[in-house]
């Protein structure tokens, strides 16, 4: 299993083993990382399971689709390392990754 | 629907007859069985006569997130209730925008009500919500929509506008005149009178947008327009100027009351509820949750086709008007359990569908969390019940799910 490092906003860190071929929101949500909501279940409707990727790790989670940019568009704090977490598939490829979270959804 | 007559039962009337923009279902509290029959037989269903014309009913959660997040297909413009706005006053609204406008307009007003800046303004509410709560009768019954809830949104809305605090009541006023005529919603408000508000509204920011101008860092609503090089000039297209105040008005008030009331009267219908809040007052945050999702404050937004679609195997036609009943998606138990009922510790209670979803989800979701989320933590240091002593009064409309009165009686702790 992929080891993922969530660090929150005040600097907490949580490195969970993921389970592939679910959404790392869905990974985030199973071992009650604190700082993601998924209001909408993971259907990119709603935005508030923002992530930032580290630099390093952003070309491996793929690419933003056309509704998850709008989605992204629509938050304050976006940066160009912003990414919805339901949008990321877990995989092998991501072992090691560490993504931060934003100060707050919404 | 024809006014004299009285409302037809739910479960025999053939699915072509039943009318959802009745604006008695609200008003009686009698939308529940119509909704549960159209999301059990026909869950994408067109009503081919309405006093707005045809339109087709989406009223399950799934396919409610669906034409949410296809903006392609599903435009916001030229209106997002049933009825197009009448041509008197063509306001634009970014509500009402499809993107690019509308992300540019919405970024310019989104930090407002960005978290941080709410983060900044939480003392001045619950100072608000202590001076109110601290005014209120013990012992004899009044009403909670005109002490509580109308005074609490009202003075919010005030301190985002930074309007004259001394003639905040208009606010109040132009609010529910925006979407209250029967042509609209249903509602009893003149066409006249609608016309005359919105002329004052729009004479009334005018002339605070031209004393306002050049004030640096202030956080208002206002000064974060003149701001922002896309917006600075809205002064001079009123039409938009008066769409986005009057989205602004109406998003920040009529919601945020609604669910002020709503949960007084939730908690009245579910005593249980009501002990378990007592027995953990930490429970408050996901009550507030809830008490959105039960309560539904706007019961439907409205979409336009912008080709023909196949949806839920009906075949939907380029123009024909699509409204997504969230009242209806709140109460679908194929995406939340116990969707009937008022549960203050659901599992996932923030999964519901009152905001909205896609990119017109609402913008001021967390303002009014907070301030629910406040005043619920006031109320539980004072009192022990506020107890409903009599018939809530509703709102006659099909869009906003409100009350007009909620006769009260306080029990100190």
């Amino acid at each position: 299993m992929p080891q993922i490092t969530l660090i929150e906003h005040n600097g907490a860190s949580h490195t969970i083993e993921a389970e592939t071929g679910k959404s790392l929101m869905q990974n985030a949500i199973d071992n009650a990382v604190p700082g993601i909501d998924a209001d909408c279940g993971g259907a990119c409707a709603c935005g508030t399971c923002h992530v930032f990727v580290a630099a390093d790790w952003l070309g491996a989670t793929g690419e933003a689709d056309a509704m998850e940019e709008a989605m992204l568009g629509m938050r304050p704090d976006r940066t160009e390392f912003s990414r919805l977490s339901c949008q990321i598939e877990v995989s092998d490829q991501l072992d090691g990754m560490v993504v931060q979270l934003p100060e707050f959804q919404m | 629907m024809n006014p004299m007559q009285t409302i037809p039962d739910a479960r025999s009337i053939p699915l072509d007859e039943i009318d959802v923009s009745d604006p008695r279902l609200l008003e009686q509290d009698a939308w529940r069985p119509f909704f549960a029959r159209l999301r059990a037989e026909d869950p994408v269903h067109f009503q081919a006569n309405s006093p707005f014309g045809p339109f087709w009913s989406i009223t399950r959660f799934k396919d409610i997130v669906a034409v949410d997040s296809d903006p392609d297909a599903f435009s916001s413009e030229p209106a997002i209730i049933i009825d197009d706005l009448t041509e008197d006053l063509p306001v634009e609204m970014f509500i009402a925008m499809d993107p690019p406008k509308h992300d540019i307009q919405r970024r310019a007003a989104q930090p407002v009500v960005a978290p941080q800046n709410l983060a900044a303004m939480e003392g001045l509410i619950r100072s608000r919500v202590v001076e109110i709560l601290d005014s209120l009768p013990l012992g004899e019954t009044f009403d909670w929509v005109e002490r509580v809830s109308i005074n609490l949104t009202t003075q919010m809305l005030a301190t985002l506008f930074d309007f004259p605090f001394e003639e905040r009541r208009k606010l109040t006023y132009w609010s529910d005149i925006a979407s209250g005529t029967p042509e609209m919603t249903g509602g009893d408000v003149s066409e006249e009178e609608r016309l005359a508000a919105m002329g004052e509204c729009l004479e009334t920011f005018t002339r605070i947008w031209h004393e306002r101008r050049g004030r640096e860092g202030a956080f208002d609503l206002i000064s974060l327009l003149q701001r922002d090089p896309n917006t600075a000039d809205m002064v001079d297209r009123p039409m938009e100027y008066l769409g986005n105040l009057m989205l602004l008005i109406v998003g920040g008030n009529d919601t945020t009351r609604n669910s002020m009331s709503g949960g007084v009267l939730a908690l009245n219908e579910n005593p249980a509820e009501y002990d378990k809040l007592r027995a953990d007052p930490g429970l408050i945050p996901s009550m507030v949750s809830e008490i959105i999702r039960w309560q539904t404050p706007l019961a439907h937004m409205r979409r336009t086709a912008t080709r023909d679609v196949e949806f839920g195997g009906k075949q939907i036609r380029k123009g024909d008007k699509v409204v997504m009943w969230y009242i209806s998606g709140n109460r679908d138990e194929s995406a939340i359990e116990r969707a009937d009922e008022f549960v203050i510790d659901r599992k996932n209670p923030r999964h519901h569908i009152s905001f909205g979803f896609g990119i017109h989800r609402c913008m001021g979701n967390r303002l009014a969390e907070m301030q629910l989320r406040i005043l619920w933590e006031e109320i539980m240091q004072r009192f022990h019940m506020v107890e409903v002593v009599g018939e809530p009064q509703r709102v006659r409309s099909n869009f906003v799910r409100g009350y007009a009165s909620l006769p009260v009686r306080l029990h100190p702790l």
